[in-house]
């Protein structure tokens, strides 16, 4: 974990950090627990035959990409896990932007997650822009991609999310 | 053989989804919690809700979000519905009490350079005519009874 500031920008888009797999496999259970509280009943996720035809055998639902990358609450002589999102965080501290908020959030569906995949993340910085003043303050706007892969090396989805890094008016320049 | 249940070729731009109606209760917030595996207290302590983040009460946490616009759209579809791309603005909360209403509208439609045919929509749902979240999101959808989006893979997929 390592500050970003202004005259590290430059070196770090594009180039993929804190890569991290998932702390267990992709199962089955937590694909119907999740169906279950949204009352999904697509027979891709209830039904062996229909998934069979339809996706070559069971898979998870897409949007539940980031589900797999959740910590457990507890876990026994666990070293600390990074934020999610760490360059989010970086970029704040580097730039002295001590508030932050995330605009919007996009995600781009790949190959699909199956049941005893093992996904690994990794984050990119995308962009960063000059200095803007909003309501909220002056600051920076930047993109940031999370890329998740399988076991197989397969790209299976993109979350891209637009943060902005700000100081509200009045504060002075963070160091 | 499953029949594809929406085919590209029936879908328009102005079409709207059918609405969905949910009242929501503090059991579908913690459930909700609990399979996005968000342990944040929040999203199941009511009084750390109230007193440490000003809230009413607990709140829906936005990865279930994401299930239930999920959920929302492949009702639509049919299993053979293939999510592309999803995106998020999120402007309010929801919480126990609420019903929320999922509202949708189809913007555009369209085959891509490999053959894929897709819709695009515009989603929101709300609470009391108020939008908490919107959604726009495209969506693979069969050309014909023998075409299948989750048979793409490669070159051939292109969110």
């Amino acid at each position: 974990m390592s500050a970003i500031g202004i005259d590290d920008i430059e070196g770090a888009l594009g180039v993929g950090q804190y890569e991290e797999e998932g702390e267990f496999p992709v199962e089955q259970g937590y694909i119907w627990t999740t169906c279950s509280s949204v009352e999904n009943g697509n027979p891709l996720f209830w039904d062996p035959a229909v998934a069979e035809e339809i996706t070559g055998g069971p898979i998870a639902p897409p949007t539940m990409v980031s589900v797999w990358f959740r910590p457990h609450h507890w876990a026994p002589d666990r070293s600390t896990p990074g934020l999610p999102l760490q360059v989010h965080f970086d970029l704040k501290e580097g730039l002295g932007l001590p508030e932050a908020v995330m605009s919007d959030n996009t995600i781009v569906f790949h190959e699909p997650v199956r049941p005893g995949d093992r996904l690994t993340t990794r984050q990119i910085l995308r962009s960063v822009s000059d200095e803007k003043t909003t309501k909220l303050g002056t600051g920076r706007f930047w993109v940031i991609d999370v890329e998740y892969h399988n076991q197989r090396g397969d790209l299976v989805a993109v979350e891209s999310y637009t943060g902005f890094g700000y100081r509200r008016a009045g504060e002075e320049a963070g160091e | 053989m499953t029949t594809p249940t929406l085919i590209h070729g029936t879908v328009e731009a102005g079409q709207h989804l059918p609405e969905l109606s949910y009242p929501v209760t503090a059991t579908t917030i913690v459930l909700g919690a609990l399979a996005a595996r968000d342990w944040r207290p929040m999203h199941h302590d009511k009084d750390f809700a109230v007193n440490r983040n000003g809230t009413r009460d607990i709140f829906l946490n936005t990865p279930n979000l994401a299930s239930w616009f999920e959920r929302y759209i492949t009702d639509w579809t049919g299993p053979y519905g293939r999510l592309q791309r999803v995106t998020f603005r999120m402007k309010g909360s929801i919480f126990p009490g609420d019903t929320m209403v999922f509202a949708g509208i189809v913007t555009d439609t369209g085959i891509d350079a490999t053959g894929c045919g897709w819709a695009a929509l515009d989603i929101t749902v709300s609470v009391d005519g108020d939008t908490k979240t919107s959604c726009t999101a495209r969506v693979a959808l069969p050309l014909d009874a023998d075409d299948n989006p989750w048979a793409r893979s490669g070159d051939r997929w292109t969110p």
